[in-house]
């Protein structure tokens, strides 16, 4: 099996497992239909409703490689969506809208990462400053109000067909295939994932570690200006109080789900954003079943117990110790297979 | 006045001079109501705090405990309609209740070695999730004690009122400046801040000073809860989102070091203090709106990170310079 696929396997098993078991409860989650030029159905709106989450997850899962942590995501969401509805609403036409969301999306990750990376301050702390301050920056251009447009160019971003596929579903698989791309062909992913597990030595070892953490938090900055325009876009106004609220934990979530460690160090993009679908496949499929949307947040809490302990440093050794005592692999070549890794 | 102290110094200076400068704008200000006011409206914030600084001394976090505090109000306010129960025995079953979900969180971060923050987080699913199964709806409480809790107050001299929960917030900053300062327990809680490998090399038994941690937060977000209950005589599943960051703000206004290991309860009250005065000011200006207190929160919490930054860096330097000497 390749190495690509081994990776995410877990994540793939979870979330045919959520399918399979919302379809028990509700038969019609996996059918597709074709009408007016776009696919519709439960799985559908799954991919669709799910593209915040995930773009948040790819920008997110590079921060945590680094050992950081970027609390701001969601503000940084009302953020750019307030700045695109406002130059919407002011007349500036589409193509400007869009650059003003990307660039103060990109200004909050600079933000973001030069506190982190020149001042040296704790990511976690680092980025509760835009968290905290960010929603009241969204309100002062809202001017405290849901700022509603009309403009059919850019509701396409949160309503539109492309293929037949949802717009913010197309946008965040690129976004997705994007970055993979970019830290995996070249040498960036593994630069990352150095800074994360020893940022000291990584910088000895000749690495501009400064820019290349700003240049993550830039990166997290970008993907939440794209959920920003999708989360405005889809509701044709710029809600500065609660676009993208909550989202932050819930992409990290995604990110953890995906199996990528908080303590930095190797990452997986796809893994992330299966990790995005299976959390959205539980929230529609719960209403889906027919269960109180009461329970969603008690089996999201069970479902991070058990990755929990299935991530555990001081319990996964010691499983997968008692795992190859039964299966009888020479200790040996395991202990080589994994220094390699 | 040490460079550890400078902090909680720096933090109560800017306490005074916002605190001149409202009083300059508006001399009604300085009454004894507002105060009483303060106190009154900051009480559950500051009780929770408290148990956020012990947490954040240690190096932890909690990110529970607004949940908890919501879940606190709508477990007391269905057991109090649906069982004959007095109000005080369902508070101790509550606290009872918050206690221990904390002390499990401090367990499985120990045992896990996982990091607190995201196994608060999924202890903050979990309290938001059992809220909602209780009650989706806010639920009123209707009982004749807690019109006894409400009205209890002393009226000061300027006719303000020292309510209750003022009381009990002041009381919880006491008790917790005591358990940080003043027992073992307190110096384990800055041993582990400190670094665990050092603290466990001390003979810190750090698993059970992890989950007393945890479980004293969980008592703290517990207290809190019942105090938010008197003050809205209401319990509510969604109430209270997002307090874990104000709480978290207000320690580290209050000059606590959030990698963890230097601090102070005072300056926590202080930063609540600070934070309640934002809002007070907002309002006496009536023109402002709402949305600066984030903002201005934001950037004192900017100011006291950099400050700290930059006196830490100026203590590592002298350590240098004096061990070169």
């Amino acid at each position: 099996m390749p190495q690509a696929i081994r990776r995410v396997l877990p994540q793939l098993l979870t979330l045919l497992a959520v399918i399979l078991l919302v379809s028990a409860f509700f038969p019609g989650f996996l059918q597709v239909d074709y009408e007016r030029g776009r696919l519709v159905g439960p799985i559908i709106d799954v991919i669709k409703r799910g593209a915040p989450v995930a773009l948040l997850a790819v920008g997110m899962t590079l921060v945590i490689a680094t050992r950081g942590i970027d609390l701001s995501v969601g503000a940084t969401m009302a953020i750019c969506g307030a700045c695109a509805a406002w130059a919407i609403s002011s007349g500036y036409g589409l193509i400007p809208a869009l650059a003003v969301a990307l660039a103060a999306g990109l200004l909050a990750g600079l933000w973001n990462g030069t506190l982190v990376a020149v001042f040296g301050i704790q990511p976690i702390v680092a980025t509760l400053i835009l968290m905290t301050a960010g929603r009241g920056v969204a309100q002062l251009i809202t001017e405290g109000r849901i700022l509603t447009f009309t403009h059919d160019g850019f509701a396409f971003f949160g309503s539109g067909a492309i293929l037949g596929l949802p717009a913010p579903a197309v946008i965040w698989v690129l976004a997705a295939i994007l970055f993979t791309l970019l830290v995996r062909r070249t040498a960036l992913g593994l630069l990352i994932e150095s800074i994360g597990i020893n940022r000291r030595a990584s910088t000895l070892a000749g690495i501009n570690s400064r820019v290349l953490l700003i240049a993550v938090y830039m990166a997290s900055g970008f993907c939440a200006a794209w959920a920003g325009i999708i989360a405005t876009a889809d509701i044709r106004g710029a809600d500065a109080n609660n676009s993208g609220l909550w989202l932050e934990l819930d992409a990290i979530l995604a990110v953890v789900i995906g199996g990528n460690s908080l303590l930095g160090g190797r990452f997986s993009i796809a893994a992330s954003v299966l990790g995005a679908m299976i959390i959205q496949a539980i929230d529609t499929g719960i209403l889906l079943a027919g269960f109180p949307s009461e329970f969603n947040l008690v089996i999201k809490a069970a479902l991070v117990l058990v990755i929990l302990v299935l991530q555990s440093p001081s319990l996964a050794p010691r499983m997968a110790r008692a795992a190859r005592r039964r299966r009888g692999t020479p200790v040996g070549r395991t202990a080589a297979r994994e220094a390699g890794e | 006045m040490t460079a550890r102290s400078l902090p909680l110094f720096a933090t109560i200076a800017i306490f005074l001079l916002a605190y001149l400068v409202c009083y300059l704008q508006f001399p009604a200000m300085l009454s004894t109501r507002v105060i009483g006011n303060l106190l009154t409206d900051n009480a559950y914030l500051g009780i929770t705090a408290v148990g956020m600084t012990i947490v954040i001394l240690s190096g932890g976090i909690d990110l529970s405990v607004g949940s908890v505090i919501a879940f606190a109000g709508v477990f007391i306010a269905v057991m109090l309609r649906d069982t004959g129960l007095h109000p005080l025995v369902v508070f101790t079953l509550l606290l009872a209740i918050t206690t221990a979900f904390g002390a499990a969180m401090g367990g499985l971060i120990h045992v896990l070695a996982m990091p607190p923050f995201i196994v608060t987080l999924a202890g903050m699913f979990l309290a938001r999730g059992a809220g909602y199964m209780i009650s989706v709806d806010s639920v009123p409480i209707d009982h004749p004690f807690y019109d006894v809790l409400k009205d209890a107050y002393y009226l000061m001299p300027g006719k303000g009122r020292l309510t209750l929960i003022g009381v009990v917030m002041l009381l919880s900053v006491g008790a917790g400046m005591v358990i940080a300062h003043r027992t073992r327990f307190g110096t384990n809680v800055f041993a582990l801040g400190g670094g665990v490998q050092t603290a466990r090399l001390m003979g810190v038994d750090v698993g059970r000073t992890t989950i007393l941690i945890y479980a004293f937060s969980g008592f703290m977000a517990g207290l809190s809860g019942v105090v938010f209950s008197i003050y809205t005589a209401s319990g509510y599943p969604l109430a209270m989102v997002g307090t874990e960051l104000n709480a978290i703000a207000a320690v580290v206004i209050g000059g606590t070091i959030l990698t963890g290991g230097a601090g102070y309860v005072f300056g926590t009250l202080v930063g609540v203090l600070t934070m309640g005065l934002i809002q007070t000011y907002i309002v006496f200006d009536g023109s402002l709106s709402s949305w600066w207190t984030k903002i201005v929160i934001g950037a004192l919490l900017l100011l006291f990170i950099l400050l700290q930054k930059g006196l830490l860096r100026l203590n590592a330097r002298r350590q240098a310079a004096r061990s070169m000497a």
